[in-house]
């Protein structure tokens, strides 16, 4: 297996007095293009939080990078986008190229300025999420998909080696959706950026995958696409905690 | 009717601080309209009212002329600032309520000190108002440093400033320092608010900050250009305001502010008359 760009060890978290997490051991290889999936409230977004640092776990221990993240600096090699991403303020005015620019701002570091190379830059990730048309209008005035997808493009911008998104294709059409994957399986192989996926959309999750973990509470299963296609309706419910019915997606 | 203005020493240096903040109030307006701090800016600007009563006490009671009521003011405006974003993080879930605490803090310190300074006087009439002749040279020099050093940092910080403003967790996520930039744009604040009050006076300070900035936001294009946009407004509101409260002899925060909002008013109904002017077209072309 590649070195591990996340590892986690016995994690446990709470809020306040609601535990979330308990003993969660999670390892990101490198190269991994890996779904996480789980029950609404099965605490996602908040593993997610402890791996941005946007919280601390109650026990346990986080590395990235191979540093614990205590010590870790290298915050642009990660690119995040949130699963509130689109509850911004609607009426700020921002246009999209100067959306796309915030994921520049922390990498060019204080004290400077854009240069040229940073424009056409962010030009082109602009140009990735196919929203190039739409560069110079105000974010807000866009619909929900494609704010979605200037979001991902600010992600992108900062040539981040591991992508974290957070349900990125809510609200987002089934074409576009597929391009998305499409997008990120590209961005997986060719551009080797590691992946962390947080959807409930199974079905088209599982062809594009390499990895699938299922958290509720804790981490029920942590294997390949084939893998998890081979558990059983009862092996899923536990993870869920009630019965469900496999959505198979054929196309 | 500029002649005046040009001719006298006292309203030139006047008509010069008011073109400077006319640039500073709507610049740091901007980042405070759209981060919804809006009533910062009003609590902010009562405590520098305590500081500039204060300032007058201590100029009126033991003769201390180095401590001029620009700069308590100004001293009063950083405290107070740091003090807000100490309750800020106390009720972290109810963040608006240091506004309340705050402000009144800022109106019961300044009637102590107006009362121990024996009361009011014009002097104290021209900082609620501001005021056409208040302004000394010494006001306009440190007027005029603050104006630079403010316009050097928002220039320096611009990138992270807005980051911040448009998204506080992304900020953070991607390794900006949120709370110390934040602490910098309130104290900047703090600062922008104390050089202002000479013109637009404490009551109407807030208003320069974020009518201009009001207006602007409904017909611009990007955030940068809201900037820009907001700037030129508060120019105008600053030139019309100053001369006509000069010459109808009204204290000038009150024909700036009323300047400021008929720009608003014509900012609403240019945009409705373009958004009509569309529809129009578009059921023509049905
Ligand atoms: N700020 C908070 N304070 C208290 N409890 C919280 C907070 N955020 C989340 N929780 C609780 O933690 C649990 C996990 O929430 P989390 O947001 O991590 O779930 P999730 O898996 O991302 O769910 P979803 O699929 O709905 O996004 C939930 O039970 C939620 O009620
Ligand atoms: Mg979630």
């Amino acid at each position: 297996m590649n070195e591990p760009v996340i590892s986690m060890k016995n994690i446990r978290y709470a809020y306040e007095n609601k535990q979330v997490l308990n003993e969660i051991d999670f390892i990101l290889p490198k190269g991994a293009f890996m779904g996480l999936i789980g029950p609404n409230g099965g605490g996602k977004t908040t593993l997610i939080k402890l791996i941005l640092g946007l919280t601390k776990p109650s026990q346990g221990s986080i590395t990235l990078f191979n540093e614990p993240i205590e010590k870790f600096k290298a915050w642009n090699k990660i690119g995040f986008v949130s699963q509130k991403s689109n509850s911004f303020n609607k009426g700020f005015p921002a246009t999209v190229y100067e959306v796309v620019s915030m994921g520049l701002t922390a990498k060019v570091g204080y004290l400077k300025f854009f240069k040229h190379k940073h424009k056409s830059k962010i030009l082109h990730a602009i140009d990735l999420v196919g929203m190039s048309e739409y560069a110079y209008e105000n974010v807000g005035n866009l619909s929900g998909g494609q704010q979605q997808r200037v979001f991902i493009a600010r992600a992108l911008v900062s040539d981040p080696e591991l992508l974290i998104l957070d349900e990125p294709t809510v609200g987002v059409d089934y074409e576009n959706v597929q391009r998305f994957y499409e997008l990120l399986r590209d961005l997986n192989k060719n551009q080797h950026i590691t992946l962390l996926l947080v959807t409930h959309d199974t079905g088209t999750m599982t062809e594009y995958a390499t990895d699938i973990a299922c958290l509720n509470r804790s981490l029920h299963f942590h294997g390949n696409p084939e893998e998890y296609k081979e558990l059983t309706e009862k092996d899923l419910s536990r993870v869920y905690g009630h019965p469900v019915n496999l959505v198979t997606h054929d196309h | 009717m500029l002649a005046d203005f040009l001719e006298f020493d006292f309203l030139r240096n006047t008509f010069l601080t008011g073109l400077l903040i006319g640039v500073i109030a709507p610049l740091l307006g901007t980042f405070i309209v759209v981060r919804r701090l809006s009533l910062i800016a009003d609590a902010l600007s009562h405590v520098t009212l305590a500081g500039i009563a204060f300032g007058l006490f201590v100029e009126k009671k033991f003769a201390i002329t180095f401590i001029t009521p620009l700069y308590s003011g100004m001293f009063f405006s950083v405290m107070g600032s740091i003090f807000i974003e100490k309750l800020r993080s106390v009720y972290k879930s109810y963040q608006e309520i240091a506004i309340p605490i705050i402000l009144s803090g800022g109106v019961g310190l300044s009637v102590i000190f107006i009362a121990l300074a024996d009361g009011f006087n014009t002097e104290l009439f021209n900082y609620l108002f501001g005021s056409v002749s208040a302004v000394s040279r010494n006001d306009f020099l440190s007027i005029l440093g603050i104006s630079v050093f403010i316009a050097i940092i928002i220039t320096l910080f611009y990138k992270e400033l807005f980051t911040l403003s448009f998204d506080e967790e992304h900020a953070r996520v991607s390794g900006i320092h949120a709370k110390r930039i934040h602490f910098l744009f309130i104290v900047l604040t703090a600062l922008v608010i104390a050089a202002s009050i000479r013109i637009v006076g404490v009551l109407l300070v807030s208003a320069l900050m974020t009518l201009p900035v009001a207006a602007s936001m409904r017909l611009a294009k990007g955030f940068k250009q809201m900037m820009l946009l907001s700037i030129v407004f508060g120019e105008l509101a600053v030139i019309i305001g100053l001369i006509t409260g000069y010459y109808l002899s009204i204290p000038p925060g009150g024909t700036i502010v009323m300047v400021s909002i008929i720009i608003l008013l014509l900012s609403i109904s240019l945009k409705r008359f373009r958004y009509r002017t569309i529809k129009v077209r578009d059921n023509n072309e049905h």
